[in-house]
């Protein structure tokens, strides 16, 4: 069984690698210095503390939507709505920041708690419409982001200010940002949030791993049948699930309002970070440990790429695809598996 | 166990380092930009650096980051500078590269950095706080700081122009107008541009949305369609890059039907190639913000040592901040430029107050 | 003397372990050759080695005589080899001829001659007397048909070779009787076949001669005309087997389960079970003997908690369980042995030992205040491996990985340890090669001798006619017949499935 370990690690290195290498070639047929390229984005993402506090910043909503997709994986269900739950997390992160007038050691965990509450109802209705009525979840979360977006304009627009673009900033008592990372970090956004992520790596882990719930969580995700014959409640779990993987994706957004940002705009379009986990939860293996790896990755991919045109000269769209490349060898991962596999086909 | 994650976590770190070094020859990396840091250096004490960070739309938005990067572009051929060695802009894709952009171009000893649109209000904010040495500067809104220069046009004032051409032109009496996001700023050009219609014909009905950003041109295009369905012939635009949609709705139109008259007003920049089609030309005319002149001019300004921090600088019809293109002449006839100028001029000594709120508009549209 | 194929020496090498070692098989033309072997002995590696899909280390192939190198399945079909998979691969919506010409279909000016395919596979069909219709689409026909269209398949690409993996497997019975049949048609018009099994009977009924290998190694060739059942399962399993169950006379005490007039209607809400009276006392195995299909799914579900009663009652121990929820049901003292053991009896990917707590986790010791206690259940994982004798690597394989048998034993060790007074097993040795068959009835016996309650659900009538002590014959929903094992036979039992009453009163 070792070997199936090593096997898990080794796919995703190999396709970051093949990702990379494509990139290169990429650039090389466009008649750019690959080397540069690469070095100028290393150098954007990890170059100096700014950077790296930025890439800790990206990482961190990075981390709790490949969570909040990741858990809906080991039971068998695809939070497409980690993008939902992200932007109604922020809604009420900020909401609670700005209209709360209490000390910090209140004000802080209340703006938190409320944004994972937030995600984890945002959540709970594609769990219950699936439990209850069969209705794919993937369908209900698609349209529950759009949902979100636009509702939360409004609110944003009309009831937190006053035909605004954007909300008032948060009292400090509801803020992640610290001036003393900030200062480490020539002022990049780096905020606490990050141990904030990792905890709640570390609480996933320990759900799906070590508790009665993860067992039955996962149990259900492997085989509905088998669950039901061994006495657990299936349509419980789908809807505990939803609600736990909402509420990661409402953390993600209360990152995002109280530390990166510390208020809400009127957005035309998706903040991506949903999406993003998707991809960074595939690569994580939907494991704690994955995630966090994946979501380190994919932050420092998105921040260095800024760099890239500067430094390199590269063009964005070339950035872009050269990014895009990355993420596709790694989504397509599995037919590395199968390539690896093939290669060594075993009786079964 | 939280040790043994922060191990690893760094391990990836260092193994994901090596592993580009490895790719790439880690030594002749460093060399290169160490390198270029230096040229940096060297060239930047002597001279003045301009850099720009543009808003979501990006720098081929056919726009307003375009125009304001023709602006830099120029101020660096006017002072023999090339791209990356005195001037640069970097682009954003979503709100969260604000920073990152604007501290890059900071750090790599940029002098003064524009951020283009409104939207970059809370990055410039900061950074000019985190930077009280260096020079900012913001387009289209105010931010109150010692080292921020606000340079803000008088969008009303050339929306009315508008309004009042398109009014003249007009076959069927409805015109359309797409905005970008529901804001203080856009709704100027809202305003002014129904104001200047409805001051020629009381009797024109406006067709009013907006897309919700300045970057989905698809969206843009699904309202253009609509409009024209409902019987628009004019629409005008102020949607940045979402505008986009509307030119091609409208050439669309126009291809399959090269007798219908159909138009569209460009904002910003004088947007006459954007409506070439076949012989044809929708573009009426464009309001054009001259975000390069006002660019070129504050950068020369910093250049000089003038650099106007703190202050709002406003462009208007006066200083030809904000005009009306004519181009197109065989859509925009004398007889509507002579018009256009009458109005202009009347705005000018200050015969006509144009609204620029909604509120303002309904005191005007009463006065009429 | 004369051979078709002939496979001398054959070694096959996997990462760690040897498939094939030293195995020689020799078809003679014109015979029906058994290749016999418990399940993961290495049959399917030879056969994937003659077929292309695997090179041997050592060793050689000549067909005809004649050495030949079978790189691909390709080479393999040009030789005049065709293999009837034991998993069809057929393309559900398209017709029996548009399958069997996928991938060389005849064309003429570039487009598919349907019809000239159609009259050649017909013509073929009825030569071997296979009765299939040419213009039938797949998802029509039954499964045996399908497995005929694989034949034709072999035969219309001009096999003169035929390899059959397990064929009987997805079979009943009168579809076997017809397949052996076929085969014997086969022979006569000149076709060699191999048949891979580990089913004694079918080899003692249509086989020439037998090849026998265990745990990967060629164990010798026997002329079935000169060997016994006895002696074939002993050479496979490699020990003694015994084939009659030995068991004392059952000691029937109070009644453990009591169902009266039990109604249960399925999702396409059709009465399946309709009125169903059964009683099962401690001490005794009451097997159910019916055809597919007569409400023996519903009814275990019904009394598992799976699917709900519309209506009658279900006592165990004299307490009413009728509709309590499965784990309600599983704590009140009933194990169940499922009939589809990978739907419902494991999580295949969840490691052995963590399916042998699928219905004891959140009890002391495996879990305290939700949290899992793995050590305990690893403990207890470990102890039941060497107690039943599942052959796993070790109790954190996947049960994914475990062969059939070890998979049933370990659902089998889960639901007998728990000590239940009443034990479910549906279909229990489904699949299974005889030495777990005998394991698992052995087992059954044991818990009866225990004082439990034993409900045996089964297809086969052997099984239901060696290991029950009473036998209760369903048909449409219904207990039709009761009768001891000892005063019935297949005939009898037979009829009473097929539901003829008459006969049975006649009978009585």
């Amino acid at each position: 069984m070792t070997s199936n370990k090593t096997f898990n690690i080794l796919v995703p290195l190999i396709s970051v690698f093949i990702g990379l290498l494509a990139g290169a070639i990429i650039m090389l047929i466009f008649g750019y210095n690959p080397i540069q390229g690469y070095a100028a984005l290393w150098e954007g993402a990890f170059g100096d503390a700014y950077f790296f506090g930025e890439t800790v910043r990206q990482v961190t909503p990075y981390i709790l939507t490949g969570l909040a997709v990741g858990f809906a994986f080991r039971s068998g269900l695809f939070n497409i709505g980690a993008e939902g739950q992200v932007i109604v997390g922020w809604l009420s992160a900020v909401w609670i920041g700005i209209t709360v007038d209490a000390p910090m050691y209140i004000h802080l965990p209340l703006a938190i708690f409320v944004a994972a509450l937030a995600g984890a109802i945002w959540g709970f209705i594609p769990g219950i419409l699936k439990a209850r009525l069969g209705v794919h979840e993937v369908i209900v979360t698609i349209m529950l982001n759009y949902i979100a977006l636009y509702s939360s304009n409004a609110i944003i627009r009309n009831v937190l200010s006053d035909s605004e673009n954007s909300t008032e900033r948060i009292a400090e008592t509801a803020s992640l940002s610290s001036e003393w990372l900030q200062s480490l970090t020539y002022f990049s956004r780096m905020h606490y949030g990050i141990l904030i992520a990792l905890f709640a790596a570390m609480i996933m882990w320990f759900i799906i791993e070590r508790t009665t719930i993860g067992y039955e969580l996962k149990s259900v995700g492997f085989n509905k049948h088998a669950s039901k014959y061994a006495g657990m409640n299936v349509k419980r779990n789908i809807v505990l699930s939803m609600v736990i993987a909402g509420a990661f994706a409402g953390l993600a957004g209360s990152m995002e309002g109280l530390g990166t940002f510390g208020n809400m705009t009127v957005s035309g379009g998706f903040s991506n970070l949903g999406f993003d986990g998707i991809a960074v939860a595939l690569l994580g293996a939907n494991t704690a440990i994955g995630i966090v790896l994946a979501a380190i990755l994919f932050g420092a991919l998105k921040v260095g790429a800024l760099n890239m045109p500067t430094e390199a000269g590269v063009p964005n769209e070339l950035v872009d695809i050269i990014i895009a490349l990355i993420i596709f060898s790694v989504a397509s991962s599995y037919i590395i598996r199968w390539a690896i596999l093939r290669f060594k086909k075993e009786e079964k | 166990m939280k040790n043994r994650k922060f191990i690893l976590l760094f391990a990836l770190i260092l193994g994901l380092g090596m592993l580009m070094a490895a790719c790439g020859g880690g030594e002749g990396a460093e060399d290169d930009s160490a390198a270029e840091d230096g040229a940096n250096g060297e060239e930047s004490s002597g001279d003045y650096s301009v850099g720009m960070v543009t808003d979501e739309g990006g720098v081929d938005d056919k726009s307003f980051n375009q125009s304001a990067w023709e602006g830099i572009q120029a101020w660096g051929e006017e002072h023999g500078l090339e791209r990356g060695e005195g001037f640069d802009y970097a682009q954003s894709a979503d709100e969260s590269d604000y920073m990152p952009n604007m501290t890059r171009l900071v750090r790599n000893d940029y002098d003064l950095v524009f951020g283009i649109g409104f939207l970059l209000e809370d990055a410039i904010t900061n950074i000019a706080e985190q930077n009280p040495d260096l020079d900012f500067s913001i387009v289209d809104t105010v931010v109150d700081a010692p080292n921020v220069a606000s340079i803000t046009f008088a969008e009303h004032e050339g929306s009315f122009l508008a309004g009042v051409a398109a009014a003249m032109k007009t076959e069927t009496n409805k015109l359309g107008f797409v905005g970008g996001v529901d804001s203080d700023l856009i709704n100027k050009f809202e305003v002014g541009f129904v104001a200047g219609a409805l001051s020629v014909n009381p009797d024109i009905d406006v067709d009013i949305q907006y897309v919700g950003d300045f970057s989905s041109a698809d969206d843009g295009k699904l309202i253009a369609t609509r409009m024209y369905n409902d019987g628009a012939d004019i629409i005008y635009h102020a949607a940045g890059a979402a505008g986009n949609g509307v030119f091609a709705q409208a050439k669309d139109l126009k291809q399959n039907d090269p007798d219908r008259d159909v138009w569209v007003i460009g904002v910003d920049r004088d947007q006459h190639e954007e409506g070439v089609i076949g012989d044809h030309n929708v573009t009426f005319t464009s309001m054009v913000k001259r975000v390069d002149i006002s660019v070129q001019e504050v950068s020369n300004m910093g250049l000089n040592g003038e650099f106007p921090g703190g202050e709002v600088l406003e462009f208007g019809l006066e200083d030809e901040g904000v005009s009306l293109a004519d181009t197109n002449e065989e859509a925009i006839t004398e007889e509507i430029v002579d018009t256009t100028n009458d109005w202009k001029e009347r705005i000018i000594n200050g015969e006509i107050e144009v609204p620029q709120t909604r509120d303002e508009l309904e005191g005007f549209i009463d006065s009429l | 003397m004369d051979y078709v194929i002939e496979m001398l020496n054959i070694r096959k090498e996997f990462p760690g372990i040897v498939a094939n070692d030293n195995i020689t098989l020799q078809l003679q033309k014109g015979e029906i050759h058994a290749l016999l072997g418990e399940n993961g002995a290495g049959k399917s590696t030879l056969m994937n080695v003659l077929f292309g899909l695997y090179q041997p280390e050592k060793g050689e192939i000549r067909v005809n005589g004649e050495q030949v190198k079978i790189t691909d399945p390709n080479v393999a079909n040009d030789l005049g080899i065709g293999m009837v998979h034991q998993h069809f691969m057929l393309v559900e919506p398209f017709t029996v001829t548009q399958n069997i010409i996928l991938g060389n279909e005849p064309t003429k000016k570039g487009s598919i001659n349907l019809k000239k395919a159609e009259k050649e596979v017909q013509e073929l069909s009825d030569r071997y007397g296979l009765r299939v219709d040419a213009k039938a689409k797949i998802s029509d026909i039954s499964v045996g048909m399908q497995q005929r269209v694989e034949i034709l398949k072999t035969l219309y690409r001009g096999a003169d070779v035929l390899i059959f993996d397990e064929p009987t497997a997805v079979l009943t019975p009168q579809e076997i009787t017809e397949l052996m049949e076929i085969m014997q048609s086969l022979i006569a018009e000149g076709k060699s076949i191999i048949l891979i099994t580990h089913k004694l009977k079918e080899i003692m009924q249509i086989c020439d001669r037998c090849t026998v290998i265990r745990k990967g190694k060629g164990i010798g060739t026997l002329d079935v005309a000169k060997t016994t059942v006895t002696e074939l399962a002993s050479l496979m399993v490699g020990r003694e087997v015994s084939f009659k169950t030995e068991k004392g006379p059952a000691a029937p005490q109070e009644s453990v389960l009591n169902i009266e007039n039990l109604v249960v209607r399925d999702s396409r809400k059709v009465d399946m079970v309709k009125g169903l009276d059964l009683e099962i006392r401690a001490g005794e195995i009451v097997g159910i003997a019916g055809i597919d299909g007569n409400g023996q799914t519903e009814l275990i579900e019904a009394i598992t908690g799976l699917m709900k009663a519309e209506s009658g009652k279900i006592k165990l121990n004299n307490k009413d369980i009728t509709n309590l929820s499965p784990r309600k049901v599983t704590e009140s003292g009933i194990g169940h042995i499922p009939q589809d053991r990978h739907k419902f009896g494991l999580v295949l990917d969840f490691p052995i030992g963590e399916n042998i707590v699928l219905q004891t986790y959140y009890q002391k010791p495996y879990s305290k205040n939700k949290v899992l206690n793995y050590k305990e259940i690893y403990k207890k994982a470990e102890s039941l491996i060497k107690e039943y004798d599942v052959r796993t690597p070790s109790a954190y394989t996947k049960a994914r990985a475990l062969s059939g048998g070890n998979q049933q034993k370990a659902i089998v060790a889960r639901e007998v340890d728990r000590s239940p007074d009443l034990l479910i097993a549906a279909q229990p040795t489904r699949g299974l090669d005889v030495g777990a068959i005998e394991f698992i009835h052995n087992k059954l016996i044991e818990e009866r001798d225990r004082g439990k309650a034993i409900l045996l659900v089964s297809f086969e009538l052997d099984e239901i006619l060696d290991v029950s002590d009473r036998i209760a014959v369903i048909f449409d929903g219904k207990i039709v017949a009761e009768r001891k094992p000892e005063e019935t036979n297949e005939q009898e039992l037979g009829l009473l499935m097929a539901g003829s009453k008459k006969e049975k009163a006649g009978g009585e």
